[in-house]
């Protein structure tokens, strides 16, 4: 019969595995999320507070502006750093990130190569304090902070910005990563929404395999065309502790974290995800659900961070 | 565990909802379909006299009290300066009608709308066991009349198989001698009834003469028409008293029982009845909504009908908007459309209602673009976000009130509804769509704006449907049914019909 090979779509979804929007809200956010826990996340001035009194190294904060007044003294605030990140506390989907990567005359270079003011500097700043930005328009602050320089690793397999990568952390146990690399079209930007590539990374060992660009496979970087898969991820096991020890930092039950790699200071926690994407199943080819079943059933979750690590090793390699 | 919960919540709902739509069809009798129609005839007495000079005028006319089948949907009485009473002495209905002075002739009328039913309430006329008096008959006819009686009650049963003997020989094409004796002196079908029931109480037998209304369309001086009904120990059967058929005709209505006259008139001479009787349609829902109300329905007194209609009108839309809520639930989470705001797509099919889908899309799509020319603009213009925001809301005004104005110079009148378009929605729309496009491209911008207006259009048409919103006004019960399978969508971890699409790359693997 010709219809003995056809299989129906959501069958075959469900058969690999691959977690719905609708599966990721009812099943692990509403349950594991609890909403009293989100402020902690979603103001990255709190997430970034709490890091710190935890040891995770987080990037340095230059300084906060929270009334549209002391816009007019940014200038002042800004003198000693030659580079920085403007972005919004309360921002969502990685919006409202304005990076400096230099000065000249005077003037700001933003990352394309584009030059800015004091004045529009000061109108991102006053965006960003208006909510336009943040989370149902909420008036917000804007963060000043360090510029992560990242590993030369990645020189290749990136196009200006900071690529980043993107852990996503079950009751305490990675279970998925990608690194998530800048492309011309995402304009510097490591969301994968906005243009950038994501590459799936394995578990047990940090190397990487082929990406997904836009929702399709990809094997060469877009822009700078470097081979994206076979890189191994340099402190791969430092990285797993890190985002193991984000969830006993928010209590929070499903994260996706964000870690940098900076060329000085090694790892590098951004921000914490309590809504994490699903696209890391496509860039990593493998469905999330049959690992987050199996941590549910565990009868008791190891409190040694080194512990859940090598749990997550593991249930990497059994799958594959 | 959640989940059962959830879903013992909604069987509750639907159950309660199905239930209590299934008691108002069945009993209450309310049309399921918005088409359904009920015939309804009007009858009208007009009744005719001329007032005695220096008399005060008192008048009692007699009235169909709940006629069996129907439903009385309207009943009116026109009677300038007269006082009206109503009265019912369990039998008949009398309407009473009083003035002090009058002069020359006066004319009153009396209207009632009937609706044919047969499922209407029928409310059992107090039987009471009537008494037999026993005629006395001149000495001819009384010899005549024992004959006769003889005869038929060899040839009968009981009541009703002798009052059915009986007329059938009265009536015969060839009646024997005895027969027409007892016919020779009658003169009118009411004095040919009341002999009628002068023989059976001869017999021993109760029976009256009641007075019925034909009911055909059209008629304009019609009369009366008198009929016999036998009791036979347990409850009353009608006969035609002219040929001996039983049972009433298919239409009509029982007017009065009794040989009492059905106007008495004092003060007055020359009195002269008249009825007129036309037919019409009209909508099931009056019907029944009525009858559920003659039934002391405690349900339909909390009805939606029972507010004031302007009241009514404002809820028939308001009930439309959970449905277009549901839509939206669907199309979101099932679906998986993208739009600009959760409701937004809802408010701006309610305002479709007013300017029908294709000028609405027009208007819309005109009114957005327009919007986001000048946002566009104004991004150039570094504005704080609040004083922006303002901004648009006043620029989306002013357009609308330019589209007005271009649309009815030109003499299309269709371009006047723009006003009925929600601007704030619309400013937060321009607003939103810049936002995405600026930061996530014009193809976004194009794909949320365009899903936006398919699930408003899809909102549209649901919402005015008219057969959905008879549904939802007639019977909001089924709202908990629409609320149930919300909850139940509410835990669907399904996938989402364009995450097919967006994991189509899993399929190669």
């Amino acid at each position: 019969m010709f219809w003995n090979g056809f299989q129906l779509p959501w069958r075959r979804l469900r058969e690999l595995g691959i977690m719905g929007l609708n599966e990721r809200n009812a099943d692990f956010i509403l349950p594991y999320n609890p909403r009293r826990n989100y402020p902690l996340v979603d103001d990255k001035r709190r997430t970034k507070a709490l890091a710190m009194e935890a040891g995770i190294r987080v990037p340095m904060l230059y300084g906060v502006v929270e009334i549209v007044h002391e816009i007019e003294q940014l200038h002042t605030v800004l003198e000693p750093y030659e580079d920085f990140v403007v972005k919004p506390a309360h921002g969502i989907g990685g919006e409202g990130i304005l990076i400096i990567t230099g000065r000249h005359n005077g003037r700001y270079r933003k990352i394309g190569g584009t030059m800015a003011d004091d004045d529009e500097l000061g109108h991102h700043v006053s965006n960003v304090l208006n909510g336009m930005y943040s989370l149902g328009g909420l008036p917000d602050s804007a963060l000043i902070e360090y510029r992560v320089k990242f590993d030369p690793i990645f020189e290749h397999i990136s196009y200006q910005g900071v690529p980043d990568i993107r852990t996503l952390v079950f009751k305490g146990i990675p279970v998925l990563a990608m690194i998530r690399l800048p492309t011309r079209i995402s304009d510097g930007k490591a969301n994968l929404h906005q243009g950038a590539i994501g590459v799936g990374i394995d578990m047990a060992t940090g190397w990487t395999f082929c990406g997904v660009w836009h929702e399709d496979p990809i094997e060469q970087h877009p822009d700078t065309g470097g081979t994206l898969s076979g890189r191994q991820i340099p402190h791969w096991d430092d990285i797993l502790a890190l985002t193991a020890r984000c969830h006993d930092l928010v209590g929070l039950g499903f994260i996706g974290v964000d870690i940098v790699l900076d060329a000085q200071y090694g790892p590098m926690m951004l921000e914490i995800n309590a809504r994490p994407g699903l696209s890391i199943q496509l860039a990593n080819k493998i469905g999330l659900l049959p690992r987050l079943r199996r941590i549910e059933e565990l009868r008791s979750i190891p409190a040694s961070v080194d512990e859940r690590v090598k749990l997550a090793k593991s249930l990497a390699l059994r799958e594959n | 565990m959640r989940n059962l919960h959830v879903k013992t919540l909604a069987l509750l709902l639907i159950v309660a909802g199905i239930s209590l739509c299934w008691y108002k069809v069945t009993r209450l009798g309310l049309p399921l379909l918005p088409t359904e129609k009920a015939e309804v005839w009007t009858v009208e007495a007009r009744i005719e006299f001329k007032a005695r000079r220096d008399a005060p005028v008192k008048l009692q006319f007699s009235i169909p009290r709940q006629p069996s089948g129907y439903t009385v949907v309207d009943e009116n009485f026109v009677s300038s300066n007269y006082g009206l009473t109503t009265e019912d002495d369990g039998l008949n209905r009398f309407a009473q009608w009083a003035v002090r002075r009058a002069k020359g002739y006066q004319v009153l009328y009396y209207r009632i709308h009937l609706a044919q039913d047969p499922m209407a309430p029928v409310q059992p006329a107090t039987i009471v066991v009537p008494e037999v008096h026993p005629p006395r008959f001149p000495e001819l006819l009384h010899s005549a009349a024992a004959g006769l009686m003889e005869e038929v009650r060899s040839k009968s049963a009981d009541s009703a198989t002798f009052a059915r003997e009986l007329l059938l020989r009265l009536n015969a094409p060839m009646p024997n001698s005895n027969a027409s004796l007892l016919k020779q002196d009658i003169q009118s079908p009411e004095e040919w009834t009341k002999r009628i029931v002068d023989l059976l109480a001869g017999a021993n037998i109760a029976a009256r003469m009641i007075q019925i209304l034909l009911l055909k369309d059209g008629i304009s001086h019609g009369s009366l028409t008198p009929w016999l009904e036998v009791y036979d120990g347990t409850q009353w059967l009608a006969f035609n008293p002219q040929t001996g058929e039983a049972g009433l005709p298919k239409d009509a209505v029982v007017w009065h029982i009794g040989d009492a006259p059905i106007l008495d008139l004092s003060g007055g001479k020359n009195p002269k009845i008249e009825y007129s009787i036309t037919e019409r349609t009209q909508d099931r829902t009056l019907v029944a909504e009525q009858r559920a109300r003659q039934m002391g329905s405690r349900l339909m007194e909390y009805s939606l009908f029972s507010l004031p209609v302007a009241t009514q009108n404002v809820y028939r839309v308001l009930l439309m908007v959970p449905i277009g809520a549901f839509l939206i639930v669907f199309l979101r989470n099932v679906i998986g459309i993208k739009t600009f705001g959760t409701f937004m797509p809802i408010l701006i099919a309610l305002a479709f209602r007013e300017t029908e889908l294709l000028w609405g899309l027009v208007l819309f799509c005109l009114l957005v673009a327009l919007g986001l020319l000048i946002r566009f603009y104004l991004e150039y213009l570094k504005l704080l976000l609040v004083p922006r925001l303002a901004a648009v809301l006043i620029i989306v005004i002013i357009l609308m009130a330019l589209v007005s104005l271009v649309s009815h110079k030109l003499g299309f009148d269709r371009g006047l509804s723009v006003a009925l378009f929600p601007m704030v929605i619309l400013a937060m729309t321009i607003e939103r769509m810049s936002l995405v496009w600026e930061e996530l491209g014009s193809s976004e911008a194009l794909k949320q704006g365009f899903g936006s207006l398919l699930v408003a259009a899809l909102g549209y048409l649901s919402m005015s449907s008219r057969c959905l919103e008879h549904l939802v006004f007639v019977f909001p019960e089924l709202l908990l049914v629409i609320l149930a399978m919300t909850l139940l969508l509410g835990r669907y971890t399904g996938y989402r019909l364009t995450e097919l699409w967006r994991f189509r790359a899993a399929f190669r693997s």
